[in-house]
């Protein structure tokens, strides 16, 4: 579904920054993929490249063999700060795709209710994003993502900025529901535990410039229980992954 | 909640929190009385509170009527520099083009000192309300632009990258995104912009007018009439806290998202 090839993408003239250097991935449908690395590899801009909200500098970067120009068709989106409009209600936020794509937003609001009711937010419909903490928030923020039923989603460390607790309710409830929709995702994160317990695939990313260090497929149960992080297949995926960061200098021990 | 509801409970609230502002102004006038009589100084220069209030007193239908006629101009001038200050604001903010272009030019006008401008309208729209207006709109329209415009810019880089994965036409993003996050910035805009719409109605009424608050200064200067002027600038002030007043009200009930939201929830 997503073909990269030689992605590079450098901001700035020569002497610029280069956050990516020469990427090449492919991504299939329904695989989910976790983009793993320490702040600033680019795995962001990689993400904001996918989205079509930033051109790569070079290389190729083709979603259903068309080059990305421009936000793609089906895509869902949920951002770092969960970005929900403060002046809209958890319903209205949840069903602003649906409004901005042109449909009618009744005919969304019972998909817009179901998805709240699965996190848990049938409560809050009417709630302004203010009263609301920084879980909920991001979980009203992700029923906005999948309104659309998005073909593909892209997530840029959506749960970076919660508390442990919440963030790991948030991981059982995402990885359920991804079990269920099996649409295409994109996870950016810097969590080793999350990126193991979610994906499919990681893909570790280096420190500045960003380079592709290793593609890891993730061969655990597709159900996934917290206890599962406690197991030995799940502690040897982790184990790999911070020895590869030692590797790289990032953790000294 | 009713919004009627809400609105007297905001006055109520407003009420009691002006409470102290009334006894910080008793204790200045009564220092002020005090004063004028103590040191026995010519009501002619500074005359005190209660000879300000006994004139107040003495043709209160007069002064009412005076004060409804600055009133209407500074409100009908408000009116005019909002909604145009508005649409020019959108204007120059969604078209490049109309900002370069229109925008130095504004500006330019804007230095102009706006009592230089006063004769010119006198002879342009005549000695009725219209120059009046006139004056009051333009001193006041470049507050609700500037601070329209910064407000129609204040959207977070986040929302901006939302609204481009979501491919909403200009108009959508215009209307469910940057016209709210305005909203603040154009409330405070107004503020200014309503007191100095009070500033250019006794401007315009100073160069000419039979009617208005402005008027009765002017002639009761001319004829020394000094707690005349002083009721008439008392009752300005009043004017502009009210009006002030009335534009926080319309604030919180026009953004409520903004101020009826009560403790944040912990997680």
């Amino acid at each position: 579904m997503i073909s990269a090839c030689d992605v590079v993408k450098r901001y700035g003239d020569v002497r610029g920054v280069t956050a990516l250097d020469r990427v090449s991935l492919d991504i299939a449908e329904g695989e989910f993929v976790s983009l793993l690395g320490p702040s600033g590899c680019g795995k962001s801009t990689f993400l904001r490249c996918l989205a079509g909200l930033e051109k790569p500098t070079s290389g190729t970067l083709q979603i259903d063999g068309a080059p990305i120009n421009g936000p793609p068709d089906g895509l869902g989106m949920a951002f770092q700060r969960d970005a929900l409009l403060d002046w809209f209600d958890v319903l209205e936020n949840v069903l602003l795709p649906a409004d901005f794509e042109g449909y009618r937003k009744q005919d969304f609001e019972p998909r817009a209710r179901q998805l709240l009711k699965m996190v848990g937010l049938s409560e809050f419909t009417h709630t302004y994003p203010r009263a609301l903490s920084g879980g909920m928030r991001q979980r009203a923020a992700i029923c906005r993502s999948l309104l659309l039923d998005p073909r593909l989603l892209l997530m840029d460390e959506p749960f970076g900025a919660l508390d442990a607790l919440t963030r790991d309710q948030l991981n059982i409830d995402f990885r359920r529901l991804w079990s269920e929709r099996r649409m295409t995702v994109v996870f950016v994160t810097h969590s080793i535990t999350e990126a193991v317990f979610l994906s499919t695939r990681i893909i570790v990313l280096s420190p500045r410039p960003g380079r592709m260090v290793e593609d890891i497929a993730v061969d655990l149960p597709v159900e996934r229980k917290l206890a599962l992080r406690e197991s030995l297949e799940f502690t040897s995926y982790t184990r790999n992954i911070r020895a590869l960061f030692e590797r790289m200098g990032l953790i000294h021990d | 909640m009713t919004n009627a509801g809400h609105a007297v409970m905001l006055f109520s609230d407003a009420v009691r929190r002006s409470f102290t502002s009334l006894i910080a102004s008793a204790i200045f006038l009564l220092v002020w009385e005090v004063a004028c009589r103590g040191f026995n100084i010519r009501p002619i220069l500074l005359p005190p509170p209660s000879l300000v209030i006994q004139e107040l007193a003495e043709s209160p239908f007069w002064f009412a009527q005076q004060a409804s006629y600055t009133l209407g101009v500074t409100l009908a001038g408000f009116g005019v520099a909002t909604v145009f200050g508005v649409l020019f604001a959108v204007a120059i903010t969604e078209w490049k083009v109309l900002d370069r272009l229109l925008f130095p030019l504004f500006v330019a006008l804007n230095s102009v000192p706006k009592v230089a401008l006063a004769p010119l309208f006198i002879i342009w729209f005549g000695t009725g309300a219209e120059p009046k207006i006139a004056i009051a709109f333009l001193i006041a329209v470049f507050a609700v632009v500037i601070d329209m415009v910064l407000g129609l810019r204040s959207v977070p880089p986040d929302t901006i990258d939302l609204a481009r994965t979501l491919r909403g036409s200009r108009l959508k993003v215009l209307l469910r995104i940057k016209i709210f996050c305005a909203m603040p910035h154009l409330f405070a805009g107004m503020k200014v912009a309503m007191s100095l719409a009070l500033v250019g109605a006794i401007v315009g009424e100073f160069v000419s007018s039979q009617r208005g608050l402005g008027y009765v200064i002017l002639s009761a200067q001319g004829m020394f009439d000094t707690p005349r002027v002083f009721a008439a600038i008392s009752i300005l002030a009043v004017l502009g806290v009210i009006l002030v007043g009335v534009v926080n009200i319309a604030e919180r009930l026009a953004l409520p998202w903004h101020y009826s939201v009560g403790e944040h929830m912990d997680q």
